[in-house]
């Protein structure tokens, strides 16, 4: 017997019990779909940590304070970031930052957002592009002018849509400032919405805000070509020794790795995925007994209808080819609905979890694929106990 | 092929189980068949007519003796060869119809073409033709409970005419049906052997098996006796 007419066996036998096929493939559907779902909202957050970290800039080590066991918590200054990228080698950038918090208004609209200051090396250590306007001068740099860069929040909430806020004056706290452009979206970054931001010359933060010299933070960015490790320990060389701590004296900063980070989130979320890809592939595996189940029921209850098929000529491996056709069918046409449910699902949780929905067309193949070779598996038995009824007591079966 | 009967048995024994447990069905069955007869088959139940009609159908072998069909020695053929066999030569009609539920008469009528693997065109042609052959073109798109009995029992003959066989088997295909139907049901077999087509028959109604042009009445295991009917013009091969 030819395929196509196989096939048409099967899709006809199915027809027949509609309601049935339906149950019997929801396992595989919701299996697959489960799988499927999972391993692409687990790209999606995936994606999304990357995201992250690299708006932190990849190959950088970022260095900030901690408090000492006395309780004191000492500041960097410009000085340090100076030794660091003059002294050690590998090194090419390091930029301190400082930041507070003020109210933006213009033009009678008022916003709680975050002043960060910087410079143009930070910016670049950051990755921060400029969307519109220009970055710092080196002049306004050096003399802390009052002029700003708008996060993409602070543009939308005090500045009108439809024209662009370069060149407007507006005020910070008390200080009044020139925009001189706008940042690209940076995303989420370590808690905070990296888009509230309105970013200003260090200097400028230091002196009209601050009233003092020191940094919260500098980042370090260096060569790749050099061991991260042999930097960080030149790292902390350098900076005990400018601290003048003393052997037993515990670091009284901390330097974070970005790439570390990077790696560390990869693993988890990768292990994260992993996890629940065994536990949905556990349900389609219970989905596959169930189709394997259902055809044990439909060769006894359709004994009958094999002897017909048998008395009227059929093959005993054309008995088993259609019981075989019928349960990879299903399970083919369970993966096929998974897949599409999968991918309406993941697209709608990407978008309430707020991660990408990265589309992997080889989970969806490899997903199918399992289902419709399930089929095989587990309707192979039934298929082999159908075609080796003995036609007489078949036809007498009631 | 022509000089060799349709069908010839010799001392065909059939037994089930073993030891001493062992039933013998069949003690020793001469019988010979030629083309174009019309076969009633009667006796009381547990006289071996049906295992009998197994065997002449191929779907059961003898444990002893010769089962010549067409020449060919069936008792040493395999499963699926016997299987090919029906295919080719032997129509079924079932007491019971036997018909897939929930499949409309076309598609029971098509279904041992399926397994010849024709083209759906040649398959629909075919089957529209023995569905005319038994006159339910009409009914066609039905399915079987929306059938009353006769007709069911005429999609079932329209299946076994569809590959145009040698040998139509019957088993007791008037057993389901009122007398009224049982008689169009007798007349259209005689018609299709009045076309050519051989007819094995089993019934326990004398009625019916007077259709026939000959009946071969078994009791114990054993053929007891053959009678020639009237019926018959040409009845010549009838070997006890």
């Amino acid at each position: 017997m030819m395929l196509g007419s196989t096939l048409l066996l099967a899709l006809r036998e199915i027809r027949r019990h509609i309601m049935r096929s339906i149950l019997t493939t929801l396992g595989i559907i919701i299996g697959v779909a489960a799988v499927v779902t999972m391993v692409t909202l687990g790209n999606g957050v995936t994606a999304s940590v990357q995201d992250e970290i690299s708006s932190l800039g990849a190959s950088n080590f970022i260095v900030f304070p901690v408090r000492t066991t006395r309780g004191t918590i000492r500041p960097f200054d410009e000085a340090d970031v100076r030794a660091v990228e003059q002294q050690i080698a590998g090194v090419k950038i390091a930029a301190g930052g400082a930041g507070t918090s003020a109210t933006a208004f213009y033009n009678g609209q008022d916003w709680d957002t975050r002043i960060e200051g910087g410079t143009n090396p930070l910016l670049e250590a950051q990755t921060i592009a400029i969307k519109e306007g220009r970055a710092f001068t080196r002049d306004e740099e050096a003399a802390g002018k009052s002029v700003c860069l708008l996060g993409l929040k602070v543009r939308e909430a005090i500045f009108p849509r439809g024209s662009s806020p370069v060149g407007a004056r507006m005020r910070l706290g008390n200080v009044s400032c020139q925009v001189i452009g706008v940042m690209e979206e940076r995303g989420q970054g370590g808690g905070a919405d990296d888009d509230d931001v309105v970013y200003m010359p260090l200097k400028t933060v230091q002196r009209r805000f601050r009233g003092n010299d020191n940094l919260d933070f500098f980042v370090v960015k260096y060569d790749s070509a050099y061991a991260a490790a042999s930097i960080q320990d030149a790292l902390v060389d350098l900076l005990r020794e400018r601290r003048l701590l003393q052997e037993a004296e515990p670091n009284d900063f901390n330097i974070i790795d970005t790439a570390q980070i990077n790696q560390a989130l990869g693993a988890v979320t990768g292990a994260l995925t992993a996890m629940v890809a065994v536990i949905a592939s556990i349900s389609l595996l219970v989905g596959g007994i169930g189709i394997m189940n259902i055809m044990l029921v439909s060769v006894t209850e359709r004994t009958r209808e094999i002897g017909i098929r048998l008395a009227i000529g059929a093959l005993a491996r054309e008995v088993r080819l259609q019981f075989l056709t019928e349960a990879v069918v299903l399970c083919a046409l369970g993966g096929l609905v998974g897949v599409g449910l999968a991918f309406g699902a993941s697209l709608g949780l990407a978008a309430a979890i707020d991660v990408p929905f990265v589309f992997d067309p080889v989970i969806n193949i490899v997903s199918f694929a399992f289902a419709a070779g399930m089929g095989i598996v587990f309707g192979y038995y039934p298929a082999r106990r159908a075609s080796q009824l003995d036609p007489i007591d078949a036809l007498r079966h009631e | 092929m022509s000089a060799q009967p349709l069908i010839q048995m010799d001392g065909i024994t059939k037994s089930f189980g073993s030891g001493a447990a062992a039933f013998q069905a069949l003690k020793g069955i001469d019988l010979t068949i030629e083309r174009g007869e019309f076969v009633a088959i009667m006796g009381p139940s547990g006289s071996g007519k049906s295992t009998t009609m197994n065997i002449l159908g191929c779907l059961d072998v003898p444990t002893g003796g010769v089962f010549r069909f067409r020449g060919v020695e069936v008792q040493k053929l395999d499963r699926d060869q016997r299987s090919l066999l029906r295919r080719r030569y032997l129509g079924f009609v079932f007491q019971g119809f036997n018909l897939l539920a929930r499949t409309t008469a076309l598609e029971n009528v098509e279904l041992p073409l399926l397994y010849r693997g024709e083209k759906k065109a040649q398959r629909h042609a075919a089957a529209m033709h023995a569905l005319d052959q038994v006159g339910l073109v009409p009914w066609a798109t039905h399915t079987p409970a929306e059938l009353s009995g006769g007709q069911q029992q005429r999609v079932a003959i329209a299946r076994a005419l569809v590959t145009q066989p040698d040998v139509l088997l019957a088993d007791e295909p008037t057993g389901n049906l009122d007398s009224e139907r049982s008689i169009e049901i007798m007349e259209l077999l005689c018609r299709l052997n009045g076309e050519g087509i051989t007819v094995l028959m089993v019934t326990h109604e004398e009625e019916m098996a007077s259709y026939a042009k000959t009946i071969v009445r078994f009791r114990d295991g054993r053929v007891e006796r053959i009678e020639r009917g009237a019926r018959s013009p040409a009845n010549q091969g009838t070997a006890a």
